[in-house]
């Protein structure tokens, strides 16, 4: 006999294998998803959740995909929360203060409650990314961001209605864009295949017998 | 944690580790790797594989699965629907919203189209997000196209089309900087050098990263950018059959609300199929790293109105796919694991294989050693080797690995797995579809003129196998194609009136043959709940 536990899926007691994670074991109680299931292992943030395990006070926020079943565990899935993001044309911003007061303003409303830190399901530590945010400090709050999944878990505790997921998309993109040195030996490859100087090269290897290619490649040598 | 059995393991392991260190385990030779391959591949499980009886790759070899939906007809058959009341009315109409159609969208939308991405899941909802370790591009002073082009198809087995791996080699330093300058944040020095490694079958370290984060930070910066330029998106509404017209164009796509079911019609100029891979489809009963959604509806769809396939029959087995534990089993566990320093190490303690074979020849060596050599470790679900990854911080010092791999670090800490200290348990996963529908270089199909297929769903680009961070590149280069090929074609197509005979002719076509599964394809969903299984 499996060892089984007992979960609540929306209030419903349903009895399930005690190794199963939250959506596996709503599988095993018949639901077909379609909502809260993305790519099922810890990338997507399709499957936020809430529960809280019987008789405790704690609410917990979860990946449904990552996360095993408890005695007592009372789900919710949160398959969609309204998160805001505006809209802004990447080539015409500059990677200063403003913007953020521009596109995020709420972020200064932020009361320092550290809830969506205590909400994020890849314990990150959001507050301080925000904080990041807030002073302009954007290559900082990128990397503090960096492992964020945009689950929204953060968002849907915050008292003061700030959408972290998207602050961290755009400090992330400002930084990648505007911040982080250019790769010249990446300018001048572009720019040499775009003059042409590959082209007789690629041509030539296109041609050859695969006898010939299997010959190259068998021996080829390997970049230590 | 582990069982007592694995942590005697373990011991051996951690033995022979010093001694392992800094010796390069030997590579094999061609006739080794194919021998190994032949034995040991599940591609050549002869068993596994089914005759097409229909259309146009008849006669030839497919997965079973795959073959039972081939051989499965359209759920239209049994449903009224009035395709001329148009709900969509567009110049390209994108299927698929992972990098390939997010790709192909903006760029239509940048050449002036009217676009629009119908998907089935979310935007993002695809195999893209999960990519971890990486993509190629030939960008330093040692490496050229040329010789990315010669270790693509050398790990392919000689059998990509050479003009779709032209553009692939030839236009990835581009592709590169299209994704930096849309913000993508590939790892770099504090020079702006990026720090490229080897993967599996590379000759040269051109393996870009986003930390093992890649395909999420391009999927999420490609996202950004379609919600930015305020292209329609259509989630959770999925592409259940093209529309043709009688001029032999296809013109649109039959379309169902996920969550109302209620059908819907899109009218379009030209269709991009951007649906990507099939590892829900479970071939042979492996696990899979794949995204819930990856069911080759898009095979199916362009299959039903005469494209043909290539290179149906090669499935890509990732080597590491979490082995244990059983919750995340089938999970991916990044090349990326290796490229940084793991070996590849038995029950014994013994590195048996170079870490960074390509990807058939490493699963194939993994698969041996479990069975045939019986040198694997025993887990619930059955066996495994293991990654040494505490090797790579003795490599690269402390804090390599949440410098470099964090998600594959919070992954196993999550069941109390600490991968700096001990090594993990790792078997192959269905990771990837090395074939799909056939392109020419432009990325139309080779039967309807204004049908494009990008991404995962394309055939071709990589032959009978696929290098690590190939498929990153293959979908931003061959959807920002599409995009604008599509676009440009778009301005030349007059549709004419729209049917579904096609649907009719292929149900005709199974009778014929004799046929009946008493399904309907294409799946959309894998059946996981307990009463469908």
């Amino acid at each position: 006999m499996e060892n089984m536990v007992n979960v609540y899926f929306f209030g419903k007691k349903y009895s399930v294998p005690a190794d199963l994670t939250i959506m596996t074991a709503m599988e095993y109680a018949g639901y077909t998803l379609k909502r809260g299931c993305g790519c099922r292992h810890g990338f997507c943030g399709a499957c936020a959740t809430i529960y809280r395990i019987k008789g405790k006070n704690e609410l917990k926020t979860c990946l449904a995909c990552q996360t095993q079943v408890e005695e007592g565990m009372y789900v919710a899935t949160v398959p969609f929360f309204p998160t805001d993001k505006r809209t802004y044309d990447i080539e015409d911003i500059k990677p200063e203060q403003r913007i953020m007061m521009d596109l995020y303003p709420e972020i200064y409303s932020c009361i320092g409650c550290n809830a969506c830190t205590k909400a994020c399901t890849q314990d990150l530590n959001v507050m301080q990314y925000i904080a990041y945010a807030q002073r302009g400090e954007f290559e900082k709050c990128a990397e503090e961001s960096f492992d964020c999944i945009g689950c929204g878990c953060c968002s849907v505790r915050c008292p003061a209605e700030i959408s972290h997921p998207m602050v961290g998309v755009l400090a992330r993109r400002l930084t990648g864009k505007y911040i982080a040195p250019e790769s010249k030996h990446l300018t001048e490859r572009v720019e040499e295949i775009h003059h042409g100087d590959y082209d007789q090269l690629i041509e030539q290897i296109m041609q050859k017998p695969i006898e010939e290619m299997q010959e190259l490649y068998n021996n080829r040598e390997i970049e230590k | 944690m582990f069982t007592p059995e694995m942590m005697e393991s373990v011991k051996k392991v951690e033995a022979t580790r010093a001694q392992r260190l800094g010796v390069e385990p030997r590579r094999m030779t061609a006739d080794e790797k194919d021998a190994l391959l032949k034995e040991f591949h599940p591609d050549y499980r002869e068993e596994a594989f089914a005759e097409i009886k229909v259309g146009p790759n008849k006669g030839q070899k497919a997965p079973k699965e795959l073959v039972h939906l081939l051989h499965s007809n359209s759920r239209l058959l049994a449903e009224k629907v009035d395709i001329n009341k148009v709900d969509y009315d567009v110049d390209v109409l994108v299927i698929g919203g992972g990098g390939a159609g997010a790709s192909a969208a903006i760029e239509a939308n940048e050449a002036g189209a009217n676009v629009m991405i119908v998907t089935k899941l979310r935007i993002g909802d695809a195999n893209t997000m999960m990519a971890e370790g990486g993509i190629q591009a030939a960008d330093k002073e040692n490496d050229s196209p040329v010789q990315h082009y010669l270790d693509a198809f050398g790990g392919g087995h000689f059998a990509a089309r050479p003009e779709l791996l032209r553009r692939l080699v030839m236009e990835a330093p581009d592709a590169i900087k299209w994704l930096n300058e849309l913000g993508v944040m590939f790892d770099k020095d504090e020079t702006g050098r990026m720090i490229t490694t080897h993967g599996g079958g590379t000759s040269r370290k051109r393996m870009h990263a986003c930390k093992d984060y890649s395909g999420a930070e391009i999927m999420r910066t490609l996202r950004d950018e379609v919600l930015n330029r305020q292209i329609p998106v259509a989630e959770f509404t999925v592409a259940v059959e093209l529309i043709r017209d009688d001029r032999g164009q296809v013109a649109g796509a039959v379309l169902q609300n996920l969550e109302t079911e209620d059908y819907l019609v899109a009218k379009a100029k030209t269709v991009i199929i951007a649906t990507g891979g099939a590892g829900r489809m479970h071939y042979q009963g492996f696990p899979t790293s794949n995204h819930y959604g990856a069911t080759a509806d898009g095979l199916i769809l362009g299959y039903r109105m005469g494209a043909p396939l290539l290179y149906q029959d090669t499935i890509q087995y990732h080597p590491t796919g979490v082995a244990f534990p059983s919750q995340i089993f089938g999970a991916l566990v990044t090349e990326k694991v290796r490229s940084v320093g793991a070996q590849l190490v038995n029950v014994d303690g013994e590195a048996f294989m170079h870490p960074l074979e390509t990807r058939d020849v490493a699963a194939s060596g993994i698969i041996r050693e479990c069975t045939a050599r019986g040198k694997g470790v025993n887990t619930p679900l059955g066996s495994g080797v293991w990654l040494d990854t505490p090797m790579i911080e003795m490599i690269g010092g402390p804090g390599t690995i949440e410098k470099r791999i964090p998600a594959m670090l919070r992954m196993y800490m999550k069941y109390d797995i600490d991968m700096r200290k001990l090594p993990i348990l790792v078997y192959p996963t269905l990771h990837y579809q090395n074939g799909g529908l056939e392109i020419g270089g432009d990325g139309f199909t080779k039967v309807i003129d204004n049908l494009l297929v990008a991404g995962e769903a394309v055939g071709g680009i990589h032959g009978r196998n696929r290098l690590m961070g190939n498929s990153l590149l293959d979908i931003i280069v061959f959807g920002r194609n599409a995009g604008k090929a599509a676009a440009a074609k778009a301005k030349n197509v007059e549709l004419g009136n729209m049917n579904l005979d096609h649907i009719q002719a292929y149900a005709e076509e199974l009778k014929e043959a004799g046929i009946d599964t008493g399904d309907v394809s294409p799946l959309l969903l894998p059946k996981y709940a307990r009463h469908e299984r």
